[in-house]
């Protein structure tokens, strides 16, 4: 079987000519860039909330915080995002809902996917939190409350600083999952990276490129993360401290 | 003029009962040891005096405030209690500087000059000076121990907590820690210590408490507690302490 490699086909215009193949893909990266981006700042403030929360001294706070986490982790990510696209707008009372279903398709799948992967993954956040934490010296939240520090106060200065320094590696990896699990949104309709490259096979028959192509542009997405990640490990360094390697 | 008052308290982890009807109070300028054997609830015990520990019976007051009482602020009473732990805890990720510092800014709402100039005064005065640029990990225990001390009374405490300052140290790092407890001691700070350092409680003790089994069984003047302890517990501790 002979296949007819054809790079130039990137350069190529598309059907409706506004555009080129190339312009697609990039078209593609921008959404799962922008949602990735979006659903990670969210995972990270409502991770680390609720990380705090795990670890307060008051059942009822710290319950609900691990029930948050039981259901978002353990309910497959599509299943979520069915249930963010499709039965959301049906719970909500009919005016609400309605007023929703008028709004840009476009939008609607774009904040079913954002606020999928943000609750997603933030109940995975919180659990490297609720370990950091966990993982400090007990006598660390005595010393700063002993000084007059509030427990707001004693997280904000001294537990949370060390917790997310400890998890660095880990919090770099549920970084690069956000990437990988931003493809879900394709099932909902949303033309981001992955769903773009198929779009290009449909079109073209040219699949080698097209895939080659995307899983490129991923990588170089998981490299920029890395070396991110790496150079903020690097400058966050505790001097002597003996934990962190 | 009474500033920790300590009345028949009993407190309990789940079933367990960690202390049982302790009372006893320290007056101002006073030293008081307590020692006893290991899990008798000695920081426990210390713990609670600050609130880090809540209590089911009893009460205690500190400075004439109930810290059962709801309108007690804690975290406003314990800026003024320093309290020194086993395992110093500092802040590993911030400067000597930083940990001197963050409690007087964020709590008593001092000027970054201000808590820089009493946190080094405090520096100085147990012989650091030349480490505040440091971090905590590249100091040696005693000398971490040493800024914890600092860090504690660069908050003006009106009386000091030890919990076993010198017992994660290397012996040839304890006397430099004692030697601070012992300045402070004799300047007339209101000291409540748990330790086993026998030395320092007969350079500068007032009372010695000793403690077994969450109760307090003897509670008496340096003298009477070196020359006759009563309780023979407290007397075949002495006596295993003292052989070394
Ligand atoms: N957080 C806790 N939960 C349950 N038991 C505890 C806790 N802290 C201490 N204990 C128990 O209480 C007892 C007294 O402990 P502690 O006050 O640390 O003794 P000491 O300081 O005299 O060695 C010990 O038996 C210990 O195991
Ligand atoms: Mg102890």
């Amino acid at each position: 079987m002979s296949y007819n490699w054809n790079w130039d086909i990137f350069l190529s215009p598309t059907p409706s000519g506004e555009s080129t193949y190339l312009g697609w893909l990039l078209d593609g990266l921008q959404w799962t860039l922008t949602l990735s981006l979006g659903a990670w700042i969210m995972a990270l403030v409502l991770g680390i909330g609720l990380g705090v929360l795990r670890t307060v001294p008051n059942r009822l706070l710290a319950g609900s915080a691990a029930a948050y986490v039981e259901v978002f982790r353990n309910v497959p990510l599509l299943v979520q995002l069915f249930i963010w696209y499709f039965v959301l707008p049906e719970l909500l009372p009919t005016t609400l809902g309605d007023a929703l279903k008028q709004t840009d398709p476009l939008a609607q799948q774009f904040f079913a996917a954002l606020l999928c992967l943000g609750c997603f993954t933030a109940a995975r956040v919180c659990e490297q939190v609720r370990a950091g934490i966990a993982s400090l010296p007990r006598g660390q939240r005595n010393a700063g409350l002993a000084l007059g520090l509030t427990l707001p106060q004693t997280y904000r200065y001294v537990l949370l600083p060390m917790a997310l320094r400890l998890i660095l590696p880990p919090l770099t990896s549920e970084f690069l999952n956000v990437f990988k699990n931003s493809a879900v949104a394709s099932t909902i309709g949303l033309i981001e990276l992955s769903r773009q490259s198929q779009q290009l096979v449909d079109y073209t028959a040219q699949a080698y490129e097209a895939f080659i192509a995307v899983t490129v542009l991923y990588v170089l997405i998981n490299v920029l993360v890395m070396f991110g990640m790496r150079l903020l490990e690097r400058r966050t360094r505790v001097p002597g401290y003996i934990g962190s390697k | 003029m009474s500033m920790i008052q300590i009345e028949n308290v009993s407190k309990w982890y789940g079933d367990f009962q960690v202390l049982t009807d302790c009372s006893t109070h320290v007056t101002e300028g006073e030293v008081v040891v307590v020692c006893g054997p290991s899990g008798s609830g000695k920081s426990t015990l210390i713990r609670c005096v600050n609130g880090l520990e809540a209590i089911q019976q009893g009460r205690i007051v500190v400075n004439g405030t109930a810290l059962a009482d709801p309108t007690t602020n804690l975290s406003k009473l314990r800026a003024h209690v320093g309290m020194v732990f086993q395992n110093f805890e500092l802040f590993p990720h911030m400067s000597v500087t930083d940990n001197l510092t963050i409690a007087q800014i964020k709590v008593l709402g001092r000027s970054t000059a201000e808590a820089l100039a009493r946190g080094l005064a405090m520096l100085d005065r147990v012989g650091l000076k030349a480490q505040a640029s440091k971090f905590p990990g590249a100091l040696s225990g005693g000398q971490q121990q040493r800024v914890a001390i600092a860090r504690a009374l660069a908050m003006d405490p009106i009386c000091m907590l030890f919990d076993e300052p010198t017992s994660a140290l290397d012996p040839e790092m304890v006397n430099e820690v004692l030697d601070v407890m012992v300045e402070l001691a004799t300047e007339g700070m209101t000291m409540m210590c748990v330790t086993h350092e026998m030395g320092f409680a007969r350079k500068v003790a007032d009372r010695v408490i000793f403690m077994d089994h969450g109760r307090i069984v003897e509670d008496a003047s340096k003298d009477d507690f070196f020359g006759t302890p009563r309780a023979e517990r407290a007397q075949l501790f002495l006596s295993k302490i003292l052989q070394h």
